[in-house]
């Protein structure tokens, strides 16, 4: 159902002796809303610049619609681009910024003028054509900075953390508004930040990459309920990683005792590590569990409490509603959806 | 804070009866008859009305056109410049800017000096085209001479504010108008140049103000019958001692460059 | 991550070019300073003729002097003026603060020309006889605004808790000046002196109006002679004396490094 529109692969990226990417292989689809995802330093910036054409791999071949483009410079290709810091033109206005990519295409004035109101409609903006770009407030610049990207009619979007300078209440509703504007535009939108939860709010595919590789690509919810190594574990929300070994399908050992679990296909005895998400972790009755251990510490969160919780073998991180005081002796009880088996990083 | 007031005082004191007051002075001087003591002038225009005459008209317009050209010639010559300077890395940049200003930092006499050895009758350049076989050509002494004398010391003041504006502008506008469509040229033409203009608006100014005011350079490669606004107020001043129509020579150089100053900032986009 | 774009070839030829016209006089009369013949047409041989020619030259000599006390003593008076006029403009919050500052610079922005010109006749009208007197008032009006210049920018750039703080631990205001603003002024100081000095050493044409007939400077020394013409001693003068620039160049970037380097860890121990 789904075309493939732009294929990454083998990609390599080498600043001076420096190697930024190292073999990156993805997919992008028509109509998708991709995230790439990493802290930062971990490539995906310099992912994004490669689609674009600002800069060339180093090897590997970017393909788009089933043909190479690695070499084709920016301006020819169907792909725009939103900045991070906007790269608004500071002595146009609203109008001609928007317009600047059409006016470069010789397009009849009355058609740009069209077109142009249209997308200031779209973002928000109406009237706003004379405005000086550089009056504006961050988010209004923004809009404009999409509305001069998607008013070329491109095949695919790209944002580099456009919201990164923005402050937290306007983020959160451009965070809404964008992945409004996508579904009414229809494109595909690859979207790079290093905000876990805006990468798992407005996508619908995550690429999670670290030191030049993707980690894992998946549903967000896919992302955060079954992360494939300790990094995406760690990266993507808080968890209690523990290290431990599988004895067979469904069957996990750690901490020295053994535990249901659903996960399987992993060879006997293999060493693994488990990760506990906090709020999967209840607070119950030392007897009603088996792992035990005394709070060290409880730390109010707004919605829920944070306990730390000391037990023989580590400390565990519980987020729960319950409050337990310092220094009580509880048991941690978890059912067997609550553990996530992974393989162990650098063992597949 | 009182205290810091009194520290300021003889810097205000200095300030007050070692530049405004000599400038306001001057003024009264142009207004003046020759002779005149300030204290007891008598209001007069013939300073001007004399300046009318045709030689002096003629002076004025030459330094105008030369003042024009060597600004031309420098922004012609170090727009490329500061433009193939602003692309290494920046390292590489501070070392070149640096190349560029170390002759600014060398006595103005000293580089008219070397140009006299090159330019002569019978020096450097013409020697090599005598072995050629080439006739000498005369170049000491000629407009020619006054402007490569001109352009070589002033256009630092031309690549430096030029490859300022063109060094800070943000790379991602560059990124975003080929982002947009837009090839080289046409990023050049719509982005790189519009963003550079305050640079090259502040080099015209600062090449212009000195050429335009400039006595010793056209005297030393022009010869002593070369005149231009600077030789003429040099002349006034200090063979002649007609210190009143000096002044008003003075003035009107100070108009010309406060009036062209004026329509540089006009020009900038920016500014407004 | 570097992304330079390589400049094309016909770029390092154009800057090669620029650079070798730039550099090509100073090569010049350094060479031919060290030639044996009087004429600047071909190297004839090795010799330092020149150099003790120019030594023995008193003229000369005594106009070095005087250049070197004119710009020493124009720097030292321009000095505490413009640290004065810097600290004072920092703290004061007129409303003619503006035309304080646009006054302070405008000896920069006069052309040189009309700045001679108009000291000479203020001179003049004050009565005051030509000479050295006249020179170092002269000097040191062109020389302030460097030293004020770089005071003002160190100023703006140093952390104002740090006065206050000595405030709040008693220092009086004077002493928190002394003991906090001026110590940390220094290298901006320092570094607007050798400005100031070279600028001094460079000047011509203020010079020209207000030396009177019996003082020369080294550089109205040089002009007057090479007015006439070219003459090989004047090759051995100008090396010697691009020698001395480049010197004070070298301490000037090097007095700049040491405050940039103060800077950035100020920055790092925030």
């Amino acid at each position: 159902m789904k075309n493939k529109l732009i294929e990454l692969k083998d990609l390599t990226k080498n600043f001076d002796d420096q190697q930024v990417l190292r073999g990156i292989n993805l997919d992008i689809y028509e109509n998708e809303f991709l995230t790439l995802l990493g802290p930062s330093g971990c490539g995906k910036t310099t992912t994004l610049r490669i689609i674009a054409g600002f800069d060339e791999p180093s090897s590997g071949q970017v393909l788009f619609n089933g043909i190479e483009i690695s070499k084709v410079p920016p301006y020819k290709r169907e792909i725009n681009t939103v900045f991070q810091k906007y790269a608004l033109f500071p002595y146009l206005n609203v109008a001609d910024n928007i317009a600047f990519g059409l006016n470069l295409k010789k397009m009849d004035k009355s058609v740009i003028a069209q077109k142009v109101s249209r997308m200031l409609k779209m973002v928000g903006l109406e009237g706003f054509e004379k405005r000086d770009v550089t009056l504006l407030s961050g988010g209004q610049q923004q809009r404009v900075a999409i509305a001069r990207a998607l008013v070329n009619e491109p095949k695919v979007l790209l944002l580099d953390e456009p919201l990164g300078a923005l402050d937290a209440k306007i983020r959160k509703q451009m965070q809404t508004e964008l992945k409004k504007i996508q579904r009414e535009v229809g494109i595909t939108f690859i979207y790079v930040t290093h905000d876990q939860e805006e990468a798992l709010s407005m996508s619908d595919a995550v690429v999670v990459m670290n030191n030049g590789e993707i980690q894992q690509i998946g549903s967000p919810t896919d992302i955060y309920n079954e992360p494939e190594n300790r990094f995406v574990a760690d990266f993507i929300g808080e968890s209690n990683i523990i290290e431990g070994h599988m004895i067979k399908d469904f069957l996990v050992e750690f901490d020295g005792y053994t535990f249901e679990c659903v996960d399987k296909g992993f060879p006997e005895n293999e060493e693994i590590e488990v990760v506990l998400r906090p709020e999967d972790l209840d607070i119950v009755e030392p007897d009603k569990a088996q792992i035990t251990g005394v709070v060290k510490n409880v730390t109010f969160k707004g919605v829920h409490y944070e306990i730390i919780v000391e037990t023989e073998s580590r400390t565990y991180m519980v987020h729960t509603t319950d409050y337990a005081e310092v220094g009580r002796k509880v048991g941690l009880s978890f059912g067997p959806e609550d553990i996530h088996v992974m393989w162990k990083m650098g063992a597949y | 804070m009182k205290q810091f007031k009194r520290l300021t005082t003889p810097y205000m004191l200095w300030a007050a009866a070692m530049i405004v007051v000599p400038l306001i002075m001057i003024v009264l001087y142009t207004f003046t008859e020759e002779g005149n003591s300030v204290l007891t002038f008598s209001f007069t225009l013939d300073n001007f009305t004399r300046f009318a005459e045709g030689t002096y008209v003629n002076v004025i317009l030459k330094s105008f056109r030369l003042g024009l050209l060597t600004t031309g010639l420098c922004l012609l010559l170090g727009y490329p410049m500061a433009f193939f300077i602003s692309r290494f890395s920046e390292k590489t940049q501070a070392l070149l800017i640096l190349l560029v200003t170390i002759p600014e930092w060398i006595n103005m006499l000293l580089r008219t000096y070397a140009w006299m050895n090159l330019l002569s009758d019978n020096g450097i350049i013409n020697q090599l085209l005598g072995l050629l076989g080439i006739d000498p050509v005369t170049m000491m002494y000629t407009d020619f001479s006054v402007v490569v004398g001109l352009v070589c010391n002033f256009m630092p003041f031309m690549i430096i504010p030029i490859h300022t504006s063109l060094s800070k502008m943000d790379k991602s506008l560059i990124e975003a108008a080929y982002d947009l469509g837009a090839n080289k040229i046409q990023t050049f033409r719509k982005v790189i140049w519009k963003l550079s203009i305050p640079g090259v608006l502040n080099g015209i100014m600062m090449v212009f103000l000195l050429s335009v005011s400039t006595f010793v350079i056209p005297k030393l490669l022009g010869g002593g019958q070369y005149m231009l606004i600077g030789n003429l107020i040099e002349t006034q001043f200090i063979s002649v001692g007609d210190w009143n129509f000096g002044s008003a020579i003075s003035m009107i150089l100070a108009v010309i460059i406060l009036v062209f100053m004026r329509l540089m900032k006009k020009m900038d986009p920016q500014e407004d | 991550m570097s992304r330079v774009k390589k400049n094309s070839k016909f770029a390092s030829v154009y800057m090669g070019i620029l650079f070798f016209l730039m550099y090509l006089p100073i090569g010049v009369v350094i060479v031919f300073s060290f030639n044996e013949s009087k004429l600047p047409v071909a190297f004839t041989g090795f010799s330092t003729v020149w150099y003790e020619k120019l030594f023995n030259n008193h003229a000369m000599m005594e106009a070095l002097r005087n250049s070197l006390i004119l710009g020493a003593l124009s720097t030292f008076i321009s000095a505490v003026i413009g640290t004065l006029g810097a600290v004072g403009l920092s703290k004061i919050r007129w409303r003619s603060k503006g035309a304080m500052e646009y006054i302070s610079i405008l000896p920069l922005m006069i052309p040189e020309i009309i700045l001679g010109m108009v000291l000479m006749a203020f001179f003049y009208m004050m009565g005051l006889p030509f000479g050295m007197l006249t020179l170092l008032i002269g000097h040191t009006i062109f020389c302030v605004p460097y030293i004020l210049m770089e005071v003002k920018a160190r100023l703006a750039g140093m952390d104002p808790a740090l006065e206050e703080a000595a405030r709040d631990l008693g220092a009086t205001p004077f002493r928190a000046f002394l003991d906090i603003t001026l110590p940390l002024c220094m290298p901006a100081v320092l570094s607007g002196s050798l400005l100031a000095f070279a600028m001094s050493m460079d000047d011509v044409v203020i010079s020209i109006f207000i030396n009177g007939p019996k003082v020369s400077t080294l550089p109205i020394k040089v002009y007057t002679q090479i007015k006439t013409g070219v003459t090989p001693e004047i090759n051995a003068l100008c090396t010697i004396m691009l020698a001395v620039t480049l010197l004070i160049l070298g301490l000037y970037s090097l007095v700049k490094r040491i405050n940039q380097g103060e800077k950035t860890d100020e920055k790092q121990a925030h």
